[in-house]
């Protein structure tokens, strides 16, 4: 191999690679990792060739919803996954944003009905590409940047 | 099923918006019908309008309606810390239809996801008005007798006017030509150029009230500028005064012209307008009751033929 993994592998489970330094934390807290009695290895800022540094997170035996993982999308959409079966990768998957998030973000608009009642937010994604959001209730737009998970 | 609200004004299709123009041309030829008798409608106003109020209680009232309510959120149970959808869901229970005015924006939405009957948004914060958007495009229709192809200027407060957004988007289906005319602080948003580049709708913008913005128009619609939008008062010094309709300024105007005001009115519009047969916003005020027999109609079912 000549060369050292940075992040030990694994034997079943998940791995989420190419994270963008500044999502990984974001990551754990979309996929509810705090939650979880699993093995968990998380790795930030080590060197990628893709990108100048990146994060990696494996969750062991642990596989999860398509809905969970697309939940990524939001913040780090070009992350790559792997699930991982018996040390092989068995399936290599892209995330997807949805059409719609519901409960995971919160509306920027302190004026929003959804900050002043006790009830889900709910965002149309408006734009895939360049991840724009809108408030189903207040239309106010939110751009991938000002994302702000609750 | 739930039932059809009207929340947004793109919550209704070019044919909704025509059905409903024809409908209240109808109602301004007779108001008084007894088409809502036994019916009652709510009209809360968590914050106080007392213009729309009375034109949606005029409204029911001319059709052998009740109307309950409060016109206040200091006389309702939010201030107790009640939620919305609580207040909405026990209202529900003795309305057949609610009217909703509420400062925080969405809310209206909401209220229409949670109530089992018709909800008409009466404004939630500065987010949507759309019964003023029917009521400014019936009152185009019936002064130009056909919303197609007309020219529209639009002049004072761009950037905030929730009325100016909702009538660009309501005449985004009949091909306008739009005049922006606003001081560089209250310019148009990028996000309505775009819309009306996308649509495929010509417009032009003006820092200045010129002749030509005035004089090519068929719709001129006046807002009012008001001091708190500004960052700079000295900007605002500098420009309250310029975007001043005088009765002077329409004397090169187009034959069919008419002048519509959202109001309440401060100093945008001189008195001196008022007298001139081209002055059509206390009118425009008044076909509001009309428009809105037309809304609560439909919403509920009720055929007005």
């Amino acid at each position: 191999m000549g060369k050292e993994l940075q992040v030990a592998a694994l034997e079943n489970g998940t791995a989420i690679d190419h994270i963008p330094t500044s999502a990984v934390f974001k990551v754990v807290s979309l996929l509810q990792l705090q939650k979880l009695n699993n093995r968990i290895t998380i790795g930030n800022n080590l060197n990628s060739n893709k990108m100048k540094s990146k994060g990696i997170i494996k969750v062991a035996d642990k596989f999860f919803r398509e809905d969970e993982l697309n939940r990524i999308a939001l913040v780090a959409p070009n992350v790559n996954l792997n699930i991982i079966r018996n040390w092989e990768v068995a399936e290599k998957r892209k995330v997807v944003l949805p059409d719609e998030i519901v409960e995971i973000m919160k509306c920027n608009n302190p004026k929003c009905i959804t900050n002043n009642e006790p009830m889900k937010t709910r965002f149309h994604v408006i734009d895939k590409e360049n991840v724009v959001l809108q408030c189903h209730y207040c239309e106010l737009k939110i751009k991938k940047e000002e994302v702000v998970l609750v | 099923m739930n039932p059809k609200s009207l929340v947004n004004i793109g919550d209704y299709s070019q044919t909704d918006i025509l059905r409903i123009l024809e409908s209240a041309a109808r109602f301004k030829q007779q108001p008084n019908r007894d088409l809502l008798k036994g019916k009652v409608v709510a009209t809360l106003f968590f914050e106080p309008s007392t213009r729309t109020r009375l034109s949606f209680e005029t409204a029911v009232n001319r059709l052998g309606g009740r109307v309950i309510g409060f016109s206040d959120s200091a006389t309702s149970s939010s201030t107790k810390g009640e939620s919305l959808k609580d207040t909405i869901l026990m209202v529900s229970n003795y309305a057949d239809l609610i009217v909703m005015r509420h400062h925080l924006e969405g809310s209206a939405r909401y209220a229409s996801e949670v109530s089992p009957v018709p909800v008409i948004n009466a404004g939630d914060g500065a987010n949507q008005h759309p019964t003023q958007t029917m009521l400014d495009l019936f009152t185009i229709f019936e002064t130009q007798g056909t919303l197609e192809e007309l020219t529209i200027t639009i002049v004072g407060d761009l950037k905030y006017g929730r009325t100016v957004h909702s009538l660009i988007q309501g005449m985004s289906y009949f091909r306008p030509t739009f005049n922006f005319v606003a001081p560089d602080e209250l310019h148009i948003p990028e996000k309505y150029k775009q819309f009306c580049d996308t649509k495929g709708i010509p417009y032009r913008e003006f820092t200045e009230f010129s002749p030509e913005a005035i004089n090519s128009a068929d719709i001129l619609y006046m807002t009012r500028v008001q001091k708190e939008r500004f960052t700079d008062l000295m900007e605002y010094e500098k420009v309250k005064n310029v975007y001043i309709l005088h009765d002077k300024m329409l004397e090169q105007s187009k034959e069919n012209l008419k002048v519509l005001h959202p109001l309440p009115r401060v100093k945008e519009i001189s008195q001196d307008v008022d007298k001139n047969p081209k002055a059509y916003y206390f009118e425009q005020a008044k076909n509001g009751m009309y428009t809105r027999q037309a809304i609560i109609c439909d919403l509920m079912g009720i055929d007005a033929q």
